[in-house]
């Protein structure tokens, strides 16, 4: 029977079916960070049990982390104590740990794939959601709950219902100054946030196959926010000359062997989606988000739309827009900016470093903006520092912090205050992501970097 | 951890229609510090629940005494965003033991089921008519038959029935978890890992 790519993946790795119930699913990797394994190893320790494959879980500390004088104690107690017992569990169990101040430490999903953790057809969780950045690699990779870290522990299985298959096929040539990033927003603004529940995503097509990896993992990166578990992307060329040679990737016969395994990895020609989406990628602009969830966004020139013309409750929009201080029919160009964040798992990576570059090259900072820079890992940095980026920003009047999730979620010191607004790279402006009522416009770094300069929403093919 | 049992459940029910409630704002990213599974319940909903002075806010739904229960209704799309299951501890620890919504996302879904907080998911019409009921009286009682696989609205007796699998259902009538399971089978993980690919 014709297979998809996610079926080939997902077949490999079903240890056993449970009638009426989910297939055990056998996980290659496992990523953990300090705010969601905690409770997880307690769970171990009260059932007295040891971790299965301890070689098969990485662990980095980045949610929590402050991203500037790293080499100083952490100040918050409580935070001080998640990265102290993530130490001493992964001790413990026999686990890698990258803490703060490791050569290898930073954003979960920007280093596994960075040191060949993440590879084309393997099973990857982690207790977060934007472990679909994996996908760009011809993986499985999703989001779990804290329980189910502590299954993957003790047993190296978790237990899920096969997902239903779409596919979103994106041809055509993008415009200038259209990323990734404006992709991935315009096709969550076609399905909204619970489009994709329940599914799994595929996207196919010459836009996807004309990406870079950082591209692909930045669209692979928010197939959770349309709902889907995750999105994965058929590994070829691309994918197989970033994997070669990392430092976990398979070498020698291995290596071989995993390079048939990979070549094995597409859809069928006749394989059977349940359901497909296509799209002209000439149609999408730079987008930019207007609500507070990542399905409220349109192209930069366009205006909000009335609630009459959304789906979903009055009531709900009205709180939404509200939240943010904007209008029905507003045109979004101009608004004022007073925090601009690229970084994150999303756009933190090199790629988006010198996307923002591009725009700021010779130009100054707006005064008023606040703008933190936080690269997502220290190869992200060191390369910001070896391709000359970092001259140049210093030059507009901006620095640089060190790696961690910052503003994303904003665990740590990185806050935006109550009532301001943020041009963020990251991936969610939900009420109070960025801090306590804190007001947030998602988009890419070549909009954060258009707003960054002239303080107010501004298109950047303007500025290219 | 297992967990209570849950077999049938009767109570009155706290209503928030709200659509796409997101797991930040069940539990804000500021309160996922702890290092063990407790006190979450006192921050569900903390910023839509109190102001940032820490004083109740009289017109959020958690804070009007007309309303309590074991049930919680939300709006469609509930729990979507980030995958904390500190979000559904939150829920659990408060003292909910069922969620009910005509729209539920994956992981928060996945997550309750982990933890004994059974998610009821109801046609959008039944969601609405759950609605009215409350507010016709915020004592309307609404049992949830998890072995029979029913919703029911005591006062007007209107029902309708959900699905689970059969597996989850067993778990959660008995208390089983799915560590219990999968540790029974390690044998047979264990032959499996040897043959895979990478
Ligand atoms: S950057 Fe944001 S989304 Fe990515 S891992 Fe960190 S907290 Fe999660």
């Amino acid at each position: 029977m014709s297979k998809t790519l996610f079926d080939k993946v997902w077949d490999t790795h079903v240890v056993r079916k449970i009638e009426g119930g989910p297939d055990v699913l056998f996980i290659d990797r496992h990523l953990i960070h300090e705010v969601t394994s905690p409770v997880a190893f307690l769970g171990l320790k009260s059932r007295g049990i040891k971790v299965l494959y301890p070689k098969r879980t990485f662990a980095t500390a980045d949610h929590n982390t402050p991203t500037i004088n790293q080499h100083l104690p952490v100040q918050d107690p409580l935070s001080a104590n998640q990265l102290k017992a993530l130490e001493s569990n992964s001790n413990e169990y026999g686990i890698s740990y990258w803490g703060l101040g490791h050569q290898k430490n930073g954003i979960v999903h920007v280093v596994g794939p960075e040191y060949g953790i993440t590879q084309p057809g393997a099973t990857i969780v982690c207790g977060d959601s934007h472990t679909s950045t994996h996908g760009a690699f011809g993986a499985i990779a999703f989001g779990i709950g804290t329980s189910e870290v502590e299954m993957v522990l003790a047993t190296q299985c978790i237990m899920q219902e096969k997902p239903k298959k779409m596919r979103i096929n994106i041809n055509g040539q993008l415009g200038k100054g259209v990323t990734p990033k404006d992709v991935a927003l315009f096709i969550i603004s076609q399905l909204s946030t619970s489009g994709a529940t329940g599914y799994f995503v595929e996207y196919a097509g010459k836009v996807f196959e004309n990406m870079t990896m950082e591209g692909r993992m930045t669209v692979c990166n928010l197939s959770i926010e349309m709902g889907a578990r995750g999105g994965m992307i058929a590994p070829d060329e691309t994918t197989i000359n970033y994997v070669k040679g990392r430092e976990f990737s398979p070498k020698g016969e291995a290596w071989d062997k995993a390079l048939a395994y990979y070549q094995s990895l597409k859809s069928d020609s006749d394989a059977i989606f349940d359901i497909e989406y296509s799209y002209d990628g000439a149609s999408i602009e730079p987008m930019i988000t207007y609500g507070t969830n990542p399905g409220m966004g349109m192209g930069i020139s366009h205006s909000i739309p009335n609630a009459n013309d959304v789906e979903g409750g009055a009531a709900s929009y009205a709180k939404s827009l509200n939240y943010m201080g904007f209008n029905e029919g507003e045109s979004m160009m101009g608004k004022p900016v007073d925090y601009v964040f690229i970084g994150s798992c999303t756009n933190g990576r090199i790629e988006d470093f010198r996307a923002f570059t591009s725009i700021v090259k010779g130009k100054k900072k707006a005064d008023h903006v606040t703008a933190w820079l936080v690269p997502g890992s220290h190869i992200v940095e060191a390369q910001i520092k070896e391709e000359g980026l970092l001259d140049i920003l210093n030059e507009a009047g901006f620095t640089l912090r060190q790696p961690g999730c910052s503003a994303c979620l904003a665990m740590n010191d990185d806050k935006i205050p109550a009532g301001k607004y943020a041009v963020s790279t990251s991936n969610r402006n939900f009420e109070g992501r960025q801090g306590p009522g804190s007001r947030t416009m998602l988009a890419s770094p070549l909009v954060a970097a258009a707003a960054a300069i002239t303080g107010v929403v501004t298109d950047p093919r303007t500025l290219i | 951890m297992a967990y209570d049992k849950f077999n049938i459940l009767k109570s009155t029910a706290v209503p928030l229609a709200i659509e796409n409630v997101d797991t930040d704002q069940i539990i804000p990213a500021r309160f996922l510090k702890a290092t063990e599974r407790v006190g979450f319940g006192d921050n569900l909903f903390r910023d839509w629940r109190y102001n940032p002075d820490n004083i109740p806010k009289s017109d959020f739904v958690l804070n009007n005494p007309l309303y309590s229960g074991k049930i919680l209704v939300g709006g469609k799309n509930f729990g979507s965003g980030s995958s904390r299951e500190h979000a559904a501890w939150a829920v659990y620890d408060y003292g909910f033991r069922c969620v009910v919504s005509s729209f539920f996302a994956d992981i928060f879904k996945n997550n309750c089921l982990n933890i004994g907080v059974l998610p009821v998911q109801v046609s959008a019409e039944f969601a609405e008519k759950i609605f009215r009921a409350i507010e016709a009286d915020p004592k309307t009682e609404i049992e949830v038959n998890l072995p029979e696989q029913r919703i029911c609205i005591l006062s007007t007796g209107q029902k309708e029935t959900f699905d689970i699998s059969s597996y989850k259902k067993d778990n959660m009538v008995n208390g089983f978890d799915d560590i219990d399971y999968l540790q029974n089978i390690k044998t047979e993980i264990e032959a499996f890992a040897s043959q895979l690919p990478l």
